[in-house]
C-alpha cells in the first residue's frame, strides 16, 4: 500500500497527459484564427488555422488553449474552436466519412454562399454592398491595445 | 525496487494502449465509411442522426450564422442609410474590437465589425456573428466615449449570447428538416436550393422582425445589460458608464417614438437592475486624451 501511494502522484501527471492525447481534438470554427506565442490576444501571432482545421489540445489557461495542427503550435481563444467535426461542403470527402453524425457540423446542409446568392436574387433590393465594405473594416490587436493605452484605459 | 516499477509501469502501458484504442477507432469508422465497410443500414442511420440534427439555434454552424448576419444587415441596411465618415466608422471599430476581444466570445466566423447609421432614431442593432450597427440617434445619448463602449458592449453582448439566433421560428428548422437534407450529402438541387433559400428568408424575417419591431425579450436586455458591465469591467472601462448612458437616453426618451423606444424596456427600468450589479461605482471623469479623440470622432456628427 505504500508504494502504491508513493508511485500514484508519479502516475497522474502520466494519465493525464494519456486523457488528453486520446480525447483532445477540436475543429477550427471561425474563417482563420491565429495561433499565438502565449494566452492572450498580445501573444505574437505564430501561424494560421482556417475553418475545419483540425487541432490537438495540448494545454489550457482560463478560456485559452494550447494547441497543435499542422500551421504549427501555439494558444487561441476557445471561442474560436468547437467539439465538433465540420464537413466544409455538402459533398465534400468529410462530411461523408466523419465518425458519426453527432459530430459532424452540417456546414454544407443550411445556409451558405449559394443559399445567399440565391436569397439575393429574389431580394434585389438588400443593402449587401455595405455588408461587405463594413466587413473590411479591421482591427487588429496591436491596434486595439494602442487604442486603449493611448485613452488611458486599463 | 524493480517490483515496484513494474506495476505502475504495466498500468501505465494498459492506459496508453487504451488511448491508442480510442483513436484507433475513429480513425478506423473513418475509413470503414470512407470505403464502404459501413453497411448501408449504417449510413442510413448516420444521415438520420445528421438530418435530425438542424433541430434548434444551437445546431447552426458559425458558418451559417455568419450568412444569417450579413443577410439581417443587408435587410437592416436597406431601410437605415449609412453614416459615410471614415473618421467616425474607423473610431467605432477600435472601440468595438477592444471590448469584443474582452467579451467571453471574441471569436466568430467573420469577427465583429462596426458601423454608423445616419438616422435621429436612437437605435442599435446586432446582426447574428458580430455586424453591428448604431444610429446616429443612439450616439447622441453618449456623452464620452465610456458611454459609447456601454452601448457597443450591450450589443456585443446580445451576439455572444446568441439572442438573433434565438429569435427564428422553430417551424423553420422543421420545414427545414422537411425539406430532406439527406440529399445534402452532395450539392443542393435547383429545387432543394429554392427551399432551403425560401426558409433562410424566413429566419431573416423573424430575426429583423424582432430587432426592428417586437424587440427580444426583457430577460434578454437585462442579460446582454449584465454582460456589457463584465466586457466593460474586462477592458478597463468604467461600468458605471452604462448607468450614466440609460439616464442620458431618459432623458431623450419618447415612449411613443421609433426604434429603441418600441424594441426596449425603458431606460428607467433598465437602469434600477443595472445599478444592482455596479455595487457603487460611480463615473469617473474622462481622461483629456479619451475625451478629446470621442469629441473629434463623433462628437460633431
Amino acid at each position: 500500500m505504500r508504494i502504491l501511494r508513493r508511485v500514484w502522484p508519479l502516475l497522474l501527471p502520466l494519465l493525464a497527459v494519456a486523457a488528453l492525447a486520446a480525447s483532445q481534438m477540436m475543429s477550427v470554427q471561425v474563417r482563420s484564427g491565429q495561433l499565438r506565442s502565449k494566452p492572450s490576444f498580445l501573444g505574437q501571432v505564430q501561424g494560421s488555422v482556417a475553418y475545419g482545421d483540425r487541432l490537438e489540445v495540448l494545454d489550457s489557461r482560463g478560456p485559452w488553449l494550447q494547441v497543435k495542427g499542422e500551421a504549427g503550435q501555439g494558444w487561441i481563444h476557445s471561442s474560436a474552436l468547437s467539439e465538433k467535426k465540420i464537413a466544409l461542403k455538402s459533398g465534400d470527402k468529410d462530411a461523408a466519412t466523419g465518425a458519426s453524425g453527432d459530430e459532424l457540423a452540417l456546414a454544407g446542409k443550411g445556409f451558405n454562399d449559394e443559399v445567399e446568392a440565391e436569397y439575393r436574387a429574389g431580394n434585389p433590393k438588400l443593402d449587401y454592398g455595405w455588408v461587405d465594405r463594413m466587413e473590411k473594416f479591421k482591427v487588429d490587436a496591436a491596434a486595439a491595445q494602442r487604442f486603449l493605452k493611448e485613452g488611458g484605459v486599463q | 525496487m524493480m517490483t515496484i516499477l513494474r506495476k505502475p509501469v504495466l498500468l501505465l502501458a494498459v492506459i496508453l494502449f487504451m488511448a491508442g484504442c480510442t483513436a484507433v477507432t475513429e480513425i478506423g469508422t473513418q475509413i470503414g465509411t470512407g470505403s464502404g465497410l459501413i453497411s448501408e443500414q449504417e449510413g442510413e442511420s448516420l444521415k438520420r442522426v445528421s438530418n435530425a440534427a438542424i433541430k434548434s439555434f444551437e445546431d447552426i454552424t458559425p458558418e451559417q450564422e455568419y450568412y444569417i448576419g450579413r443577410a439581417v444587415a443587408a435587410s437592416i441596411l436597406q431601410t437605415y442609410p449609412v453614416l459615410e465618415n471614415d473618421a467616425a466608422n474607423e473610431y467605432l471599430n477600435l472601440l468595438g474590437q477592444t471590448l469584443a476581444m474582452a467579451s467571453d466570445r471574441p471569436e466568430t466566423f467573420g469577427g465583429y465589425h462596426f458601423l454608423l447609421l445616419d438616422s435621429d432614431e436612437i437605435n442599435a442593432f446586432a446582426a447574428p456573428g458580430g455586424l453591428v450597427l448604431v444610429t446616429r440617434g443612439m450616439v447622441a445619448c453618449c456623452r464620452n466615449e465610456d458611454e459609447l463602449a456601454a452601448v457597443l458592449a450591450h450589443e456585443i453582448g446580445h451576439v455572444q449570447n446568441k439572442d438573433g439566433l434565438r429569435a427564428i421560428k422553430k417551424s423553420r428548422w422543421t420545414s427545414l428538416a422537411a425539406i430532406g437534407l439527406e440529399e445534402g450529402m452532395r450539392n443542393l438541387g435547383n429545387e432543394d436550393l429554392q427551399a432551403v433559400a425560401e426558409q433562410f428568408s424566413g429566419c431573416i424575417d423573424d430575426i429583423a422582425q424582432t430587432l426592428v419591431v417586437n424587440g427580444y425579450a426583457r430577460s434578454q436586455e437585462v442579460e446582454a445589460d449584465a454582460s456589457a458591465v463584465l466586457i466593460l469591467g474586462n477592458v478597463g472601462y468604467n461600468p458605471a458608464a452604462l448607468a450614466g448612458m440609460l439616464g442620458e437616453m431618459d432623458q431623450r426618451w419618447d415612449p411613443k417614438g421609433p426604434g429603441f423606444a418600441r424594441t426596449h424596456p425603458s431606460p428607467s427600468d433598465r437602469l434600477g437592475k443595472v445599478q444592482a450589479l455596479l455595487t457603487g461605482t460611480a463615473e469617473t471623469a474622462q481622461p483629456a486624451v479619451r475625451a478629446a479623440r470621442f469629441q473629434g470622432a463623433v462628437g460633431g456628427i
